[in-house]
């Protein structure tokens, strides 16, 4: 068998593999990724719903939640263990998690999402100019 | 069994389906069991309304009372110049009730007048919203959701009472940062924002922050139980509402 412009070919093959395997050789003998430690609420240990469910979907129950409170008027919620709580960002999820910083910011941050809700909504630690 | 084309396809479209379902199952079965109600607390009507007695309330100074109130608990900027947002803001009768008189007794002339969103039967904003960020709610406010505020200003234009404003900047520029209201939010710029009846403080079973600060002035209630308030204060007095000619129903009365 007979490779035509083996030379280049081959050359050029090398090249591609190199420059594609760059960011595993950057990053060889590093740490593995590893969750961010969240800082948790110190005074309460069961969130809104269980853990597993509010890091997977606590953006559609936010969203959920905002359209019963805005649009129905339905402010009461009553998660699967007939538990209530007032839908609401500021008034219920903020007086827990205290910390923006701490606790929204260190998933959101790395996983680079940039959610817009304190574009308006006011974070636990205020606001500075 | 025979290796057919057709039990294939018969077994691969069984295989789909049931997957399909098991997916779909565990996704319901995650948020299960939840719901969601009305509060015990809160303030229920058919339809609000707000009376306004102009002869309590006439003066720029009393009127700015209520606005402070307002503005405070929603965290209304107060910006220098026109681009500034305003809930509930003084005005003059010529102004508010586009019936001008050359020859007006004086204390009408002087008098000045609490202006605010109509929260309209049939308001015209609520029609024009391309997004249904403005909308009706079943208990008469007109509501709005800033999440889907686009910043057409359709609404601005539709409102022939001037209750809109738009946020032409950063909102947070003009605030005080440090007096914010935490329980409410702010608004962002690029968005229309007005009153909003303070459905948030019905819904806590509270009167709105204008009549609170109104010491007896404004009257808050249902439209559409004869034995309320309002009801009562409308039978007992002569009132007006502004542009009524346009049909827009609006549910803010005023006593002259």
């Amino acid at each position: 068998m007979k490779l035509y412009n083996g030379g280049k070919i081959i050359t050029g093959l090398v090249i591609f593999l190199g420059i594609f395997l760059t960011p595993l050789a950057y990053n060889a003998g590093k740490a593995a990724y590893t969750q961010p430690k969240l800082k948790m609420p110190e005074n309460e240990k069961q969130c809104v719903e269980s853990k597993e469910f509010m890091r997977t979907q606590h953006m559609q129950l936010l969203n959920e939640w905002r359209d019963f409170a805005l649009r129905d008027g339905k402010r009461v919620y009553v998660n699967s263990k007939g538990k209530e709580f007032e839908m609401s960002l500021q008034k219920t999820c903020m007086k827990c998690h205290t910390n923006k910083a701490e606790f929204c910011d260190k998933c959101h941050n790395d996983a680079a999402v940039t959610p817009y809700c304190w574009d308006c909504h006011i974070q636990p630690e205020g606001l500075k100019k | 069994m025979n290796h057919t084309r057709r039990n294939f396809l018969k077994f691969a479209g069984l295989t789909a389906a049931g997957l399909c379902v098991a997916s779909a199952g565990s996704i319901m079965a995650a948020g299960a069991g939840a719901t969601e109600k009305v509060s015990e607390k809160a303030l229920k009507a058919k339809r609000w309304a707000m009376v306004i007695d102009t002869k309590k309330v006439g003066t720029k100074e009393a009127i700015d009372v209520l606005a402070k109130a307002c503005h405070a608990a929603h965290n209304v900027p107060d910006i220098p110049g026109k681009q500034n947002v305003k809930w509930l803001w003084a005005d003059g009768f010529e102004q508010a009730f586009d019936q001008p008189n050359n020859f007006m007794d004086e204390s009408l002339e002087k008098r000045q007048f609490a202006l605010l969103c109509n929260h309209c039967t049939n308001a015209s904003c609520v029609r024009v919203c391309p997004t249904q960020a403005t909308y009706k709610r079943p208990d008469g406010i007109v509501a709005m959701d800033y999440h889907r505020c686009i910043g057409c200003r359709y609404c601005m234009a539709a409102c022939p009472f001037g209750a809109r404003s738009f946020n032409f900047m950063e909102p947070r520029l003009h605030l005080d940062l440090t007096k914010l209201n935490k329980e409410f939010p702010t608004r962002m710029r690029g968005v229309v924002e007005k009153c909003n009846f303070c459905v948030e403080l019905l819904a806590q079973g509270k009167q709105p922050a204008c009549v609170e600060a109104s010491a007896g002035a404004l009257v808050f209630g249902d439209l559409s139980d004869p034995a309320s308030e309002v009801r009562k204060v409308l039978r007992e007095h002569y009132t007006i509402r502004r542009k009524p000619a346009l049909g827009t129903e609006p549910s803010v009365y005023y006593i002259i």
